[in-house]
């Protein structure tokens, strides 16, 4: 009986280990790594999941939260977006304005995960000093006819590894977008009012792309 | 009437002084999109052969690489205009009259210029933003680059006037069937699609102004840090909103 209760332990300790291994080797991996592997992983399993291709909103919102939430600080972002007026929110209003502007960034970035999964990435090698703490990662998307499409994660250090606090698709950063928005929203409605239009947002179904034909 | 229902949403934004009109503008070219524009296009993207669609895409953007040569030329990119003479002499040729697009297979990249770019680059600001009817998304600059454009479109010399008519209905087709996927995402996205379509214009031509790397919108530092002030809003909070404020305040005195 105690034998069992030491080995146990022993195992116990050692999972605790193996966490504290694996927290340490995602704090080392460089931000354009993690971006090429967290990439390469999403589209493998979209590739390969039948519920997804055929436009499973609850699955594909489940692995965006699984494989790509835990890369971004949402509490940076929020607070780049609400500016000025974030310093006006009460603890509480922070909370949920991280929280609902989360939930919509998911949603939004689901439905464009739906949408360019067959593209061709082009993985740009990272043009920063070792010792830099906040980078930007960029991913070519070639297009056909096109000129290529950049995607650009700002990305900073932080303790638990690399995290993207805004995302530029050709030249267009979500957090500056946002930042318009929420800064008219609240003029009118409060920051109550932008707590209150975001969440009335997020309750709509999620727009996927279903596979052709 | 319209135009004054559109002036009570006026948010005093100094990039947009005639938003009440551009508003309006919006409104009615979102109803010819939503009428006309955009089932067509779906039509097209449902019934076409996707080979077929990217020949009609490729035939296009190859008349357009001459003047994206020119353009680019005017801006003083000799390299780049090199490129773009390159990629419309081997894809009028081998390309079979740009329908496939074999000099970006070789790796002579696509560009993207256009007069109102030119303008930007040597100095022209934005300007007002403006909705146009039917042509949508502009600013004063940009709309003079346009005029110019549309002069030199090879579409607009060909003749006869029923084949030249034909090729812009095509195009524009064309064009909006690409897009299908992006309005998707802007449905997902926006509070506003007023705002986020013009923020997303501006933003977006004021990066290809810069051929994609434009100073940045707010400095490194306006970020927390390393060390994760999520958790501790203390003194780099102060620093933080400091910089926003700065940044809030450049983006209104432009």
């Amino acid at each position: 009986m105690l034998k069992a209760s030491k080995g146990i332990l022993a195992l116990g300790s050692a999972i605790a280990g193996l966490f504290v291994a694996l927290a340490a080797i995602a704090q080392d991996v460089p931000p354009d790594v993690l971006v090429k592997n967290v990439t390469l992983e999403v589209i493998d399993i979209v590739s390969k999941d039948k519920d997804i291709q055929s436009g499973n909103q609850k699955k594909i919102v489940d692995l965006v939260e699984a494989k790509v939430l835990p890369h971004f600080n949402f509490t940076a972002m929020t607070r780049l977006a609400v500016a000025t007026n974030w310093d006006k929110s009460t603890a509480e209003q922070k909370k949920q304005l991280t929280e609902e502007f989360k939930t919509l960034l998911v949603r939004t970035y689901s439905s464009a995960l739906t949408t360019y999964r067959d593209q061709k990435f082009d993985f740009r090698p990272l043009r920063a000093k070792p010792t830099d703490t906040d980078v930007t990662v960029q991913v070519r998307i070639a297009q056909s006819g096109r000129e290529p499409v950049m995607l650009e994660y700002d990305m900073e250090k932080t303790p638990s590894g690399w995290k993207a606090y805004d995302v530029r698709v050709a030249g267009v950063s979500l957090v500056v977008n946002y930042r318009t928005e929420f800064a008219n929203e609240i003029r009118t409605s409060g920051i109550d009012g932008l707590i209150k239009g975001l969440a009335a947002k997020n309750k709509g179904p999620v727009v996927v792309k279903a596979e052709k034909k | 009437m319209a135009l004054s229902a559109g002036c009570a949403t006026t948010n005093g934004d100094s990039r947009d002084p005639f938003e009440g009109f551009n508003r309006t503008m919006y409104g009615f070219n979102q109803a010819v999109d939503e009428a006309v524009v955009k089932p067509v296009s779906k039509a097209y993207k449902e019934a076409l052969p996707e080979l077929v669609q990217t020949g009609v895409r490729n035939f296009f953007s190859n008349l357009a690489d001459i003047f994206i040569g020119v353009n680019n030329l005017l801006q003083g990119k000799v390299i780049d205009a090199a490129n773009d003479g390159m990629r419309f002499a081997l894809n009028t040729t081998i390309g079979g009259l740009g329908v496939l697009d074999w000099a970006s297979e070789m790796g002579l990249e696509k560009h993207n210029e256009d007069f109102g770019q030119t303008f930007g680059r040597w100095g022209v600001s934005d300007g007002p933003y403006i909705v146009w009817p039917l042509l949508g998304s502009s600013t004063v600059r940009d709309s003079v680059g346009e005029v110019f454009d549309i002069r030199v479109d090879p579409v607009r010399n060909h003749e006869p006037i029923v084949a030249r008519n034909a090729m812009y209905l095509t195009r524009v087709v064309s064009k909006r069937a690409d897009l299908l996927d992006a309005s998707r995402i802007l449905e997902e996205a926006a509070l506003d699609k007023y705002v986020f379509t013009r923020d997303s214009y501006l933003q977006r031509r004021r990066s290809l102004i810069f051929d994609g790397s434009p100073p940045r919108e707010f400095p490194r530092a306006a970020n927390p840090g390393p060390t994760g002030a999520a958790e501790v809003p203390g003194n780099r909070e102060t620093v933080l909103s400091a910089s926003a404020q700065g940044e809030l305040q450049n983006v209104e005195g432009k």
